[in-house]
């Protein structure tokens, strides 16, 4: 007689074989459609592994492109801890990527060391913005946020094209919808010389580090688990679970938020409505496969973003198309949800007329 | 003012608010279908993406137009089983799992397209669905153009709101459906299901978000284009609460819309001059999320959505 029951606590390499397992597992059913599409497997692969670790340009394009991914992530997974269902970080990217263009961009000519932080804080305070009204909504009169934040992300893309073509369009684009670039001073500093990598990862690492910290040694970080585990139970005890929600709402918006900053003032240097190729949906995947754990974001981060330009590489030689990156980021998902269920039961075996009784 | 009563007592303008309603109506049925047995279906804007791609490509391949509906409704089916077996048996996060699906069906159907045509620049065409010339009906003033003129599948989507009501209402099916979204131990009482009829309502409930897929590539357009979907799944998700999860509502819920958006590209040409476009293009997400907001405190939630439930354990 097989049975399944809880186990009592998973193992502690249950919590990091778990999202290993997941991913490495994602990357080799890659290899189904990879033979539908009429590729040489072992060469794709080849060309995957090479598109990041080919060259320090191919690893810093790498650490590029995880950047913004560990904001999103943060954002995810700091709400998801708290069971708020922040699946606006899209939408909120663009608004941390606007309010970055809005005053970086001329509006104010002020030396870099005004203007960097400047245009960090204001766009961390527009992402915020952006989660306040859905949690608003939540919280005053019920609205589920799932639905409210991802209609947002649509109203909000809408909203980057009308002032793409309106106040933020530069006049020197010669009728093509971007905006005016960010000020020289205003862009993030460069990590490597003639590389993309930029200071934005620097202040992705800092922050997941300190997030990691708050969640597991505050009282903040208490209040937060304790609502997201069980919210009667943390009312009963006390804690302005209604507060608690509209914090994280903030931090998780913010740090959405800054994705958009370090795409445009780190990246980039303007906006243009197609600047996200989805990095707040991807953000989820992100936070999931870390196990809504902070520093593993980053790792998270790291290995997503190793597929998605590997797959940019591979699709370049081979001809494969590129939504290959897409398939294996939304497989890792589904396989460390179930992984997540194999380490929370076992499977036994029990005699079976203890089976019967 | 007398050029929007102008609007509102024309023919094509209903006409246009039914055919706009279409898909909505379909995705609004089979979120319905799923959450009022218990399980919140996000995978609805990636089903719509795998309807939309799969119908258009059977019918491209030769296999007519209705066979390219079945073929619609049959991955979406398969998406709802995906769904269906993460958040029921296995009880996981009905929101994750529901976003997981979204985003593997919509890569998935992405590069299917890509790969099945890698360099195309403008997208192959197929015949689609032609507007019905019922005798007698189609000549009825009024009502004929607005009701009986109309494509097949818009047909379909009236003629499933009504079996929808029918077999919630009417049948035993439909009495166990509800009682396994409001509370899953009794019906496991009376010998019945649970996991069964979760399952089963997810795979069909998936199957008409599909169809509202389908009716896009099929109906409304003649192509497949990459995000012709456009948060309509969410918006469906929206009407469902609105409606507060009863078929007729929904139905008016998805009418209403209809008649909203043909309004707006109608206004928008009489005053595009003086605001933007894009004020147009927003206004439908906006809408949901007045809706929403409006509904959300009375809304008769099914007392055991996103409550997994476990055969054995109380």
């Amino acid at each position: 007689m097989i049975r399944i029951e809880p186990r009592t606590a998973p193992g502690r390499w249950m919590t990091l074989g778990v999202p290993v397992l997941s991913a490495v597992i994602a990357l080799a059913l890659a290899a189904i459609p990879l033979a539908l599409a009429g590729a040489d497997i072992t060469v794709a692969y080849g060309e995957m592994v090479k598109g990041v670790f080919g060259s320090v340009f191919a690893f810093s394009e790498m650490l590029t492109r995880a950047t913004p991914l560990m904001f999103t992530g943060l954002a995810a997974a700091l709400a998801f801890r708290a069971k708020l269902w922040n699946i606006g970080a899209e939408g909120q990217l663009y608004l941390g990527a606007m309010a970055a263009v809005a005053i970086g961009a001329g509006a104010v000519d002020i030396p870099g060391i005004f203007l960097v932080p400047l245009i960090v804080i204001l766009g961390a305070a527009a992402g915020a913005a952006g989660m306040a009204v859905p949690a608003l909504l939540k919280t005053r009169f019920g609205a589920d946020e799932v639905v409210t934040t991802l209609l947002l992300n649509f109203i909000i893309l809408i909203f980057v094209q009308m002032m793409l073509e309106g106040a933020l369009k530069d006049p020197m684009s010669l009728g093509w919808p971007q905006s005016a670039p960010v000020l020289d001073q205003g862009m993030l500093p460069q990590l490597m010389p003639r590389m993309r990598v930029h200071s934005g990862l620097i202040l992705a690492l800092v922050l997941a580090g300190i997030a990691q910290f708050m969640l597991a040694r505050s009282v903040w970080g208490f209040r937060l688990r304790a609502v997201g585990e069980n919210a009667a139970a943390a009312r009963h005890a006390g804690i302005g679970v209604n507060r608690s929600l509209f914090g994280v709402a903030i931090l998780s918006g913010g740090l959405a938020g800054l994705a958009g900053v370090s795409e445009v003032a780190g990246l980039k240097g303007y906006l243009t409505a197609d600047l996200s190729p989805g990095f707040g949906y991807t953000g989820i995947v992100v936070a999931m496969l870390a196990g809504l754990s902070p520093v593993g974001v980053v790792i998270s981060a790291l290995f997503i973003a190793s597929v998605f330009v590997g797959a940019d590489s591979m699709s370049r030689a081979m001809g494969v198309s590129s939504y290959l990156a897409d398939l294996v980021v939304s497989m890792s998902l589904l396989c460390v949800l179930i992984g997540g269920f194999v380490a929370r039961y076992r499977i036994t075996r029990t005699k079976t007329a203890e089976g019967v009784a | 003012m007398m050029d929007i009563l102008q609007i509102l007592l024309s023919e094509s303008f209903w006409a246009a608010s039914i055919r706009i309603a279409t898909p909505l109506i379909f995705g609004v049925m089979g979120a319905l279908l799923c959450e009022k047995s218990g399980v919140l279906n996000l995978g609805i804007e990636g089903i719509f993406a795998a309807g939309a791609m799969c119908g258009w490509m059977a019918v491209w391949l030769g296999a007519g137009l209705w066979g390219g509906v079945l073929i619609a409704a049959l991955a979406g089916a398969f998406f709802g089983l995906i769904h269906g077996i993460l958040t029921v048996p296995l009880g996981l996060s009905q929101h994750v799992s529901g976003l997981g699906v979204t985003l593997f069906a919509t890569s998935l159907s992405y590069f299917t397209y890509r790969t099945a045509l890698p360099n195309v620049s403008s997208p192959p065409r197929i015949e689609p669905f032609r507007a019905l010339d019922i005798p007698l009906l189609s000549d009825i003033p009024f009502l004929g153009p607005v009701l009986f003129q109309q494509t097949a599948m818009t047909m379909l989507a009236l003629l499933v709101v009504g079996l929808v009501w029918y077999v919630l209402n009417r049948t035993a099916l439909g009495v166990a459906l509800q009682a396994v979204g409001d509370n899953p131990d009794s019906v496991d009482a009376q010998g019945l299901s649970v996991y069964g009829l979760r399952i089963g309502a997810v795979m069909v409930g998936s199957a008409l978000m599909a169809l509202g897929g389908a009716f896009l590539t099929m109906s409304a357009f003649d192509a497949f284009f990459f995000g012709m979907v456009n948060g309509r799944g969410w918006i469906c998700i929206a009407l469902v609460i609105f409606a507060s999860w009863k078929p007729g509502k929904a139905l008016l819920g998805a009418l209403l819309f209809g008649a909203f958006d043909a309004l707006q590209v109608r206004l928008q040409t009489e005053v595009g001059a003086m605001v933007p476009g894009q004020v147009f293009l927003m206004a439908p997400y906006v809408l949901s999320i007045i809706a929403l907001v409006v509904a959300a405190r009375k809304a008769e939630y099914p007392r055991a959505l996103l409550t997994p439930w476990f055969k054995g354990q109380r």
